[in-house]
Formats: C-alpha cells, sequence, structure tokens
C-alpha cells in the first residue's frame, strides 16, 4: 500500500516538474511610460463590456471626500470630476468649467461653468452645486494637503455661471488642488453608498469585496466612453487575481508585477509596462541615532545595490530614483540623481568608519506586511546592509499598526514604503519634508530645504519655481535624507483585442479611452 | 422541557459573553479606527477629532450597552471602513459562506456513512485495510494544503474550475456550486476521515456488547445485527462527533475561503478586524458564535431523544 | 518525536505472536526521518537559507538543489529543514503549555467542582465558541507577530481541550475508592490529586498530547498561511505555504514539498500514536 502511495507522490511531482518548464514566457510587448500606440491601424469599435482585475480590495468609503485609499480615487477617477481634471500628459484641463484663469497677483482664480454638464441622476451642474461642494470638501475631506490648500481660500462666490475663488495668499499649485475638488449635486447625502458624479461613467452597484460596477454615462459633456459596462473584480491578493487572468475570465488587470506578468500566456493578453508612480525608499527616522548623522546615511546608500534589488525583486524591472520624485513627474526629475550613490561597499565602509561606526550597528526595518512589493525589497536589503556590517532586522507590522506607530507615531528606525502623489505639483511629493510638515514621517529638518521650499510655494513664475523644487529635490539627494529605490514597474494586460489604455503619471485608472477594436 | 430551558438559559449566557468578549478584545487591539479611515492623512488631533465624531471616547461599558441594545433591535451599525450598513453587508456575504459549509457538511455525512459502515462490516478486510490508512493520511493534510492542491490539480493542470475567480450564484449557478465543490471538499476531507474512524470504532464496540451477541445468537447474520441493532446505538456518539464537525466547519471555512477567495463572512471577518472596523468584525463574531452554540444544542437536544438513557441535568 | 525516543528503548513492536503492528513502523519510520531532517537542520543545512541569487530563482528540482529553489533562488531544502524546525518547535511548546495549564485547570476543577468548575467551564465554552482566529488576532496586534506570540495565542486555546479530558478523567476516579481511602490516611486534597489520581490519567493524556501536537501544527500552518502567524524572514511551513500558492502555476514544486513536509510530520506522530495505542489493546 505504501508503495503505491508513494508512487502516486512521484508521479505527482514528475508532472510538476513537466508543467513549470512552460510557463516561463516573457512579455510581448513593453510599451515605456505613455499612451498605448501599437495598434493604431486597428478600428476602434463602440460599446462591449469590461472585467477588470484588481487584486486591492476597495476597503473605503466611496464619499468623494471621505476616501482615502489610493485604490479607490483611481477607480472613482471615472465617476467624479473636478472643475479641471488631470490628462495623461501630466497637465489639467478645464472640465465641469469651461476655462480657468488666474489673475496677475495670483489671488483671484474664475472658472466658467461649461453648459449642460449633467450629474449622473439627470440633474444640470450649477454654480451652487460647486460652491456647496467646495465648501463641503473644505469642511470634511480628510486630505491634509488638499484641506491646507482650501484653507486659504478666502472666498468662492459665483456670478451668473461664473464660479470665482479668492485666495488669502498666492498658492501656484492651487489648481492641482481644484482638481481635487470633486463637483457633487448640492444636498446629496447618499454618496458613500451611491455615489452620484459628473464623469464618464456612473455608477451602478458595489459589492464588498467582490465588485464595483459602473454603467456608460450617456449624458456625459466630453467624449463619451467606449464601452458599455466596466466590472471591476475585485481579488484580494494576487494569486486569485492571475489564476483568472490565465482562465481568461478577466478582460484587464492592472498593478500587476513582472513575476506575475511571466506567467502570462502571451496570445490571449498583451503587456503594457508603466511605473507605479511611487517613490519606494528605505525611509530612515532622521531623529533617530545612528540616522541623524549624514555619513551614516550616505553609507547606507552607498551599501545597497538597486541594480541587484530590482534584478531579485522584478526581473530587472522598475525605475531606480534618488530623492523623492518620481520619473512620470518629468517636469522635475532629473536622472543624473538616480546614480548619485553608486554601490560601493568599501566607500560605505569608509563612511561608517568615519561617522564612528566602524563595527557596524543594529537596526530595525519596520514593514507593513501586506504590501509584498515593499516586504521583498526589505528582506533584500537586510541581505545587502549585512555586507557592511549594519545588522537589520525585518519586522513586519500589520498596515494599522504601520499607520499608527511608524506615520503617525513616527516610532521607527527604518521602514520600506512608497509615497503616491495626490495631485501633479511637485509640492505633492517634497512639502511632506519641510521640517514642521504634520506628514514629515522621518524628522527630516533642514533649515535650507524648509527656506527653498516656502520660496517655491509662493513663486509664481513657473521656470522659476520648477528650479527651486528641483534644488529641494537635489538637497534630499546630497543629505541622503532615505535610502531612495525604485518607482516600481507597473504592468497592465489587456485581451489582445483591447485598446486604449493610457499611464497617467498619477495613480489614476481612465477607463474612458479604454476600447475594443476590429 | 425544564432541562431545555436551562440549555437555552446557558446558551444566551455564552453567546453573552461572546459578545462582551468580543467587545472588550477590540478595545485592547491597538491602533484605533480613526487611524485606518484616515490613512497617511491621519494626524494626532484629526484620530482624536474622528474618534469623538465615532463616539469612541465614552466609556467601554457605555458603547458595550449602546451597541448591545442596537444590535437586538437590529441596527448592527454602519462599517467603519465601507462606510455603509453592516446588516447589508454581513447578510449579503452569509449565503457563500452558508454554502460552503452545508456543502462541506452534506459531503461529509454522505461520504463518512457508508464508509464508515463498509470498514465496520468487514473489520481487516482488503476494504478496512485500504481505508484505514487512506483515513490515516487524509486526517493528516490541512485543509489550505488539499485547497492548494485542488487548485493546482483541478484548477492550474485539468481546468475544471478557475482558482480565486468566485462566480457569484446570481452570475450563474451552475458555476457557482461547482466553484463551492472545491473549497468544500478542502474543508470536509479530513472531517470525512475522522468520522469514518469514528463511525468505525463506534459500530465495532457495540458488535461486541453482550445484546449483539444475543442477537447472533438467535441466528440474526452479522449483517442483520449490525444494521437492525448496532447501527442504531453506534450512531449516537457520531451525532456528537458530527455536530462538532458542524461548527468547526465554520472555522475551517475562514482558512480555506482565503485559499479559494471566496468573498464570505470569514474574509470579511479578517479584513475587517485588519482595517479595525470593529461595527462589522462585532457583528461576524456574533454570527459565527451564534452558529456554534446553536449547533452543540441541537446536538444536545438530539443525542437526548436518540438515547434517553441520557438526560441533560 | 519526543514519542519515537522513548519507542526506540523498547522490544520490537510486533513480539511473537502478535500481528506485524505496521502503524507503529511506519510511524516510527516517518518520526524518525522528520526527527534527522530538523535536527540536522538547527546544526546545518545544505545551503545558507537566507542567501538569495537572482540567478538561481525557480529551480527545478535537481541534483544540486534536491527540492529546487524559491521566488529568491534560496534552496528549498535548506527553508524547509528550517521552516519544519520552527514549526515542530512551535507545535511543541503549544502542546506543552496547553497540556500542562489545562491538566492543572482540569484536575482542580475536577476534584473541587463548585462554582469555580461551573465558571470555568463557561469560560471554557466561550473559548471554544470564539473563532480562534479572532483571539489570535487580538493578542497578536497586542502581542506583536511573530514566533512567541503565536506560541502563547495557541497555547492559550489549547487549553480548553485539555482541561474538559483531565476534568472529566478526575471527576470519575475521584468518586474511586482508593481516593476516599487516601483521605481517611490524611493525606492532603493536592497530594492526592497530583501523586494519586493524576498517574491514572496519563492513558489518557498522552493521545490526546499528540492529537493536539498534530493540532498545533494544523494551526500554525493556517494562521501563518493567513498571515497572523510567523513572519518572513523567519521560516515557518505555514508561512512558506502561503507564499508558495503565490507562484503555484510557476514553481508548483515549491508548495508540494512545503505541503508533504506537514503532511509527513503530522502522519508520522498519528501513525505512531494509531501503533501504540494498538500495542496497548493487544
Amino acid at each position: 500500500m505504501k508503495k503505491r502511495i508513494f508512487a502516486l507522490f512521484l508521479s505527482a511531482l514528475l508532472l510538476a516538474t513537466v508543467l513549470c518548464g512552460c510557463g516561463d514566457t516573457k512579455p510581448q510587448e513593453a510599451g515605456g511610460v505613455g499612451s498605448d500606440t501599437t495598434s493604431s491601424s486597428r478600428e476602434a469599435v463602440t460599446g462591449g463590456e469590461l472585467v477588470v482585475g484588481i487584486s486591492q480590495d476597495l476597503g473605503d468609503s466611496l464619499d468623494p471626500y471621505q476616501l482615502t485609499a489610493a485604490g479607490t480615487r483611481e477607480v472613482l477617477f471615472n465617476i467624479y470630476e473636478g472643475l479641471v481634471k488631470a490628462t495623461a500628459t501630466g497637465a489639467y484641463v478645464p472640465a465641469v468649467a469651461s476655462d480657468s484663469s488666474v489673475s496677475e497677483d495670483g489671488l483671484t482664480y474664475t472658472f466658467p461653468l461649461r453648459k449642460d454638464v449633467k450629474f449622473h441622476n439627470g440633474d444640470t451642474v450649477t454654480s451652487e452645486d460647486v460652491i456647496y461642494s467646495f465648501k463641503t470638501c473644505a469642511e470634511t475631506t480628510v486630505d491634509t494637503a488638499l484641506a491646507a490648500a482650501l484653507s486659504s481660500m478666502k472666498d468662492i462666490s459665483a456670478k451668473g455661471e461664473t464660479i470665482t475663488i479668492t485666495l488669502s495668499e498666492p498658492n501656484p499649485d492651487f489648481l492641482s488642488y481644484v482638481g481635487m475638488v470633486f463637483i457633487v449635486p448640492a444636498d446629496y447625502t447618499e454618496q458613500s453608498t451611491s455615489p452620484v458624479g459628473t464623469g464618464p461613467f456612473r455608477f451602478v452597484s458595489r459589492s464588498v469585496q467582490e465588485n464595483l460596477v459602473m454603467e456608460k454615462f450617456d449624458g456625459y459633456w466630453g467624449q463619451a466612453a467606449y464601452l458599455d459596462r466596466v466590472t471591476l473584480k475585485i481579488f484580494e491578493d494576487a494569486n486569485a487575481l492571475m489564476s483568472a487572468l490565465s482562465a481568461e475570465s478577466v478582460d484587464m488587470a492592472i498593478h500587476l508585477t513582472v513575476d506575475q506578468v511571466a506567467t502570462l500566456s502571451a496570445d490571449a493578453y498583451k503587456t503594457l509596462e508603466g511605473t507605479m508612480n511611487l517613490v519606494q525608499a528605505l525611509y530612515l527616522n532622521n531623529d533617530k541615532e545612528p540616522f541623524d548623522n549624514e555619513k551614516v546615511r550616505q553609507a547606507m546608500c552607498y551599501a545597497v545595490n538597486v541594480k541587484d534589488i530590482l534584478n531579485l525583486t522584478g526581473e530587472g524591472h522598475g525605475t531606480q530614483i534618488g530623492t523623492s520624485i518620481y520619473p512620470a513627474f518629468t517636469k522635475y526629475f532629473e536622472e543624473s540623481l538616480s546614480d548619485a550613490y553608486p554601490h560601493d561597499t568599501e566607500k560605505a565602509k569608509q563612511l561608517l568608519k568615519e561617522a564612528g561606526y566602524e563595527d557596524g550597528f543594529s537596526m530595525t526595518i519596520t514593514v507593513p506586511s501586506n504590501y509584498t512589493p515593499h516586504m521583498n525589497v526589505a528582506e533584500v536589503l537586510v541581505e545587502q546592509l549585512a555586507q557592511v556590517g549594519i545588522t537589520a532586522t525585518l519586522e513586519p507590522v500589520e498596515w494599522e499598526t504601520w499607520l499608527s506607530r511608524v506615520y503617525a507615531g513616527r516610532d521607527f528606525e527604518g521602514t520600506v514604503v512608497g509615497f503616491d502623489a495626490s495631485n501633479l505639483s511637485a509640492g505633492a511629493l517634497l512639502n511632506r519634508w519641510t521640517s514642521d510638515d504634520e506628514n514629515n514621517m522621518i524628522n527630516y529638518d533642514n533649515a535650507a530645504y524648509d527656506k527653498i521650499m516656502k520660496e517655491a510655494a509662493v513663486t509664481t513664475d513657473d521656470t522659476k519655481q520648477t528650479e527651486l523644487y528641483k534644488q529641494a529635490a537635489k538637497m534630499l539627494s546630497d543629505t541622503a535624507a532615505n535610502v531612495y529605490i525604485q518607482d516600481l514597474a507597473d504592468f497592465v494586460v489587456l485581451k489582445s483585442n483591447l485598446d486604449g489604455y493610457q499611464f497617467y503619471p498619477l495613480y489614476v485608472l481612465d477607463l474612458s479611452t479604454i476600447h475594443y477594436v476590429k | 422541557m425544564h432541562s431545555i430551558i436551562r440549555k437555552i438559559f446557558t446558551l444566551i449566557i455564552t453567546l453573552f459573553m461572546v459578545s462582551l468578549l468580543a467587545f472588550l478584545a477590540f478595545q485592547v487591539i491597538p491602533g484605533s479606527p480613526a487611524t485606518n479611515m484616515l490613512g497617511t492623512n491621519a494626524t494626532p488631533e484629526k484620530v482624536a477629532a474622528l474618534e469623538a465624531e465615532l463616539g469612541l471616547d465614552d466609556p467601554v461599558l457605555i458603547r458595550y450597552g449602546r451597541w448591545a441594545l442596537n444590535f437586538l433591535q437590529g441596527d448592527w451599525g454602519q462599517s467603519y471602513s465601507y462606510d455603509m450598513p453592516v446588516k447589508d453587508m454581513v447578510l449579503e456575504k452569509l449565503p457563500a459562506t452558508g454554502t460552503l459549509v452545508l456543502m462541506a457538511f452534506a459531503i461529509t455525512v454522505v461520504a463518512a456513512f457508508p464508509l464508515g459502515i463498509a470498514t465496520a462490516r468487514r473489520e481487516g478486510g482488503l476494504l478496512d485495510r485500504v481505508i484505514t490508512v487512506v483515513n490515516q493520511i487524509c486526517m493528516s493534510i490541512p485543509p489550505v494544503f488539499v485547497g492548494i492542491l485542488l487548485c493546482f490539480l483541478f484548477g492550474i493542470t485539468l481546468r475544471v474550475f478557475v482558482p480565486g475567480n468566485f462566480v457569484s450564484f446570481q452570475e450563474n449557478p451552475g458555476r457557482f456550486f461547482l466553484y463551492m465543490l472545491f473549497p468544500a471538499l478542502s474543508v470536509a476531507l479530513s472531517r470525512i476521515a475522522m468520522t469514518v474512524k469514528m463511525l468505525r470504532s463506534s459500530i465495532l464496540d457495540e458488535m461486541n456488547k453482550d445484546y449483539i451477541r444475543t442477537a447472533f445468537s438467535r441466528g440474526r447474520t452479522r449483517a442483520d445485527a449490525l444494521k437492525v441493532h448496532a447501527l442504531r446505538n453506534a450512531i449516537i456518539p457520531v451525532i456528537a462527533f458530527l455536530s462538532v464537525t458542524a461548527a468547526e466547519l465554520v472555522a475551517g471555512s475562514i482558512v480555506v475561503e482565503q485559499v479559494f477567495t471566496v468573498p464570505g463572512i470569514g474574509r470579511l471577518l479578517l479584513s475587517s478586524i485588519g482595517s479595525r472596523d470593529f461595527p462589522t468584525a462585532q457583528a461576524v463574531v456574533i454570527l459565527l458564535a451564534t452558529w456554534v452554540v446553536v449547533v452543540n444544542f441541537i446536538a444536545d437536544i438530539l443525542y437526548q431523544y436518540m438515547d434517553p438513557r441520557i438526560r441533560i441535568r | 518525536m519526543l514519542l519515537a525516543k522513548k519507542q526506540n528503548k523498547r522490544p520490537p513492536a510486533h513480539g511473537v505472536g502478535q500481528p506485524r503492528n505496521h502503524f507503529l513502523l511506519a510511524g516510527g519510520i516517518l518520526c524518525g526521518f522528520m526527527a534527522l531532517l530538523i535536527l540536522t537542520g538547527y546544526v546545518w543545512t545544505p545551503y545558507d537559507s537566507t542567501n538569495m541569487s537572482g540567478m538561481n530563482k525557480f529551480l527545478p528540482p535537481s541534483l544540486s538543489h534536491p527540492l529546487g529553489t524559491d521566488n529568491f533562488g534560496r534552496d528549498l531544502l535548506s527553508r524547509i529543514m528550517e521552516g519544519a524546525g520552527s514549526t515542530f518547535f512551535i507545535a511543541l511548546c503549544v502542546v506543552l503549555i496547553g497540556g500542562i495549564i489545562g491538566t492543572v485547570i482540569g484536575c482542580l476543577t475536577g476534584y473541587f467542582g463548585g462554582v469555580a468548575d461551573l465558571v470555568l467551564m463557561r469560560v471554557c465554552d466561550a473559548i471554544t465558541a470564539f473563532p480562534s482566529i479572532l483571539l489570535a488576532l487580538v493578542l497578536i496586534t497586542i502581542v506583536g507577530q511573530g514566533k512567541y506570540p503565536i506560541i502563547l495565542i495557541l497555547g492559550i486555546l489549547f487549553i480548553p481541550s485539555f482541561a474538559r479530558v483531565v476534568r472529566g478523567e478526575v471527576a470519575k476516579e475521584r468518586s474511586l475508592n482508593y481516593v476516599a481511602s487516601a483521605r481517611l490516611m490524611g493525606a492532603s486534597h493536592l497530594r492526592i490529586i497530583f501523586r494519586h489520581i493524576l498517574p491514572n490519567t496519563i492513558q489518557v493524556l498522552l493521545p490526546i498530547a499528540a492529537i493536539g501536537f498534530n493540532n498545533a501544527v494544523l494551526a500554525e500552518a493556517s494562521m501563518s498561511y493567513l498571515g497572523v502567524g510567523v513572519q518572513p524572514p523567519d521560516a515557518s511551513l505555514g508561512r512558506m505555504l502561503s507564499e508558495a500558492q503565490t507562484f503555484l502555476a510557476r514553481a508548483p514544486w515549491y508548495a508540494l514539498f512545503v505541503g508533504l513536509a506537514i503532511v509527513l510530520m503530522i502522519l508520522g506522530v498519528s501513525l505512531l500514536t494509531e501503533g501504540l495505542q494498538q500495542r496497548q489493546r493487544s
């Protein structure tokens, strides 16, 4: 009997070995950041249904001012719109407003409303709705940066169908924040369960941990969506999403890693590569010994071999970065900073010696355990730091613990996470490191940096402002504020008869341009 | 009758204790729901403000009382993370878990009884020996691993179903049941093995008792004696065991729901604890505990009904 | 595994005139094999189990890597040896904690009865009715994630099963004559419980402990699978299983070997127990 069972196991193993031989296909096409231009010759079809697989639960309110998760914001981009909205090329264009202009002194913004913009409930957007939206948002939004920007709003008024916003002090980035104030019907209180906006898709239903269904909004003011109906199917983990993909039961999936893409058949799906738009780093608590020593932080930067990290965790995909700016922010991204600290263990040891840590030291890297990409990178970091004598211990914690202890409590030594930007202003990525910012998790305290950021915030001349932000970003690199690693590679797979996916420089999923082709 | 009332009373006490324990447990979990709701916008002042808004700064017992009263009146509160009524959410998830547990239970009963009786009928026979060995192995495989093996064999290799691609009943009833078959099997497998073993030894015990010998002496065949006399008595401990099974299937299904990503209340429980969505977690805990306690209660009653010698104290 | 060592000192299981005890033999071999694997793993593994290599990712089983490699290019055999070691350690500690505390509670409540008995048994009921995963999550968020919290938590969860059985046995023994006579001879209650009654319950305790060990292995596997147990870089079989599931299509040997290790560990102990029980009966 025993023999037979062993034989059974053996044959199962053999089967396994045979099967694994054929799973290793490389992605067929990998376009850069930007729109997918590979099949422009094929004709776009209007209509059809789409099932998009996402491997993250939308555990959030659907209320535009209460939602906090990037994953929810990304999806609701299709339902809600602001007076202006972001485009794939990184600009803001008028949406609910037909135009936008700012006065010479940078204090008064005027937005004439677009005629006949309809809410999903059929009502026309009025100036009353817009004022209601701005006021409600300013009062209730949970987004600190947005709340801060709106607090400088001295007055909002309407003259006919033109909205005028007066600021108490100039804020060159104000338009970016206007894009985050979604316009909703005045006094409608069911947003959290049944959202109503003005976007190209209207909300149909939501089933927690299962799906969210949207339908094309026929009364949309702009270029109507191609698809009739989109179901976002929630797979709580990547495994499940992968098997659904291998069975071709979803049409499209976003935010995949290279490991996952590698297992898919190239016939059924095409793969597009972009970036996650995250600043992933080993964030160091600049307030804690020995990380208060610039030399120690620089030594750590030299000790870490980002190329190896990318090879081990992402088969070489991902973009190396050197400061708190990710590549899609083309205006501010300086590629030279990415390699400011080339891998050099000797130099790292030398710097540690100068700093008085010749024998290395021990540290703890706290990582939210539910984010596999960060966990994987942290596991490699532990190995690499060990080579210069730094004994790092990986401490995986729950996301909630991370939020309260590491992020809000700032009680940590090092942590691996990624920060995203909520709008297209450089401030969205850089403001947090000013010494008095409440989100300055790493306690970065650099008077020169504060000064330059303050100056940039009120500089209305765009070229000059850009220059200042670039200087600030370089400062983060020079002082080795953190061990910057990468902007993770972001893979999107689409059935081969789908087209029109656009990568945004923000964490956004634009479904309106996706279409089937003939 | 008196004893049943007594039992019901203890049942209510147990449920009360469970709900209180769960409520207290959520108090000692570090981290506040407010932090999670605010995400990376959480600053100490904002957290405090939101906590006040949610009524989290009242004393624990007052909050428990408030929650318990509302719960009994059918108001299960509002989910912190999803910002929608807990009751709608939980009731929507219940059918999936319910189907999983009932299917697993049905599979256990249907598979275990014939096998158990067959092995006992010819003790030491080929079938008995084969099943005993298979049993030992089945009992040693964790449900998680059974699930993974099924995914590999039927999902990836044979492509009978798509692991992870849950199909809801509304979408397609046929595929829903096909999909649920595999998680149900995963939870049931080791339970089948245990029940078979239990039934076999219980029957064999009975067969060796005097009254069966008497039956033999009156000219009954072994098979007859088994059917007419032994089985009825042998089944009593098995019923008790099955009730434990029914209760433990629920616990097992929490893990297996995760393997097959069935959107049931197990997954809801895990995610709600993770995000400190206490109203949701609390409601699920009460549901699970009620199931366990009620199943045990029914088993007690059955036990008493089937064997009048046993009186519930 | 402890049982295995004891077994070796005894005469062969199949004495003259007795049927061969297959269970005992198979259980002994399996336990011996796993013990060898685990003990070796504590002092030596074929490769450094933390050594990562991008070149060696997902190598199928071969001569240099008998069980293949994982997603970081780590040698799977080495990882399984370590993982099995920590799973074994956890299960052993859990049985010890649950067994000792459970036995003490069971003895006291079974012997003295009364209000304490009622209350403790209701608490045991509540613990049993309480979803164990919830208790685990609560304790983990308080104590922190990792090996020792999971031992503590599972240990607590295992108390009721021991307490119930011991309580039943003690209550049964208490009514027997020898207890009354010991009492007449002036023995204290505690002495009676621990010197006279307890040794008589060992017979029932051993199989319960073996079942407990297996359940602990299963529970650790489930908890770590759900991500609330052992955390990387610590290896445990449950944790590895959940990692392996991610790569099921690409590297099925990963999940198969890890799962097999769990199965063998449990199977060994349960066969051995079964064999011992059979021998006792004959």
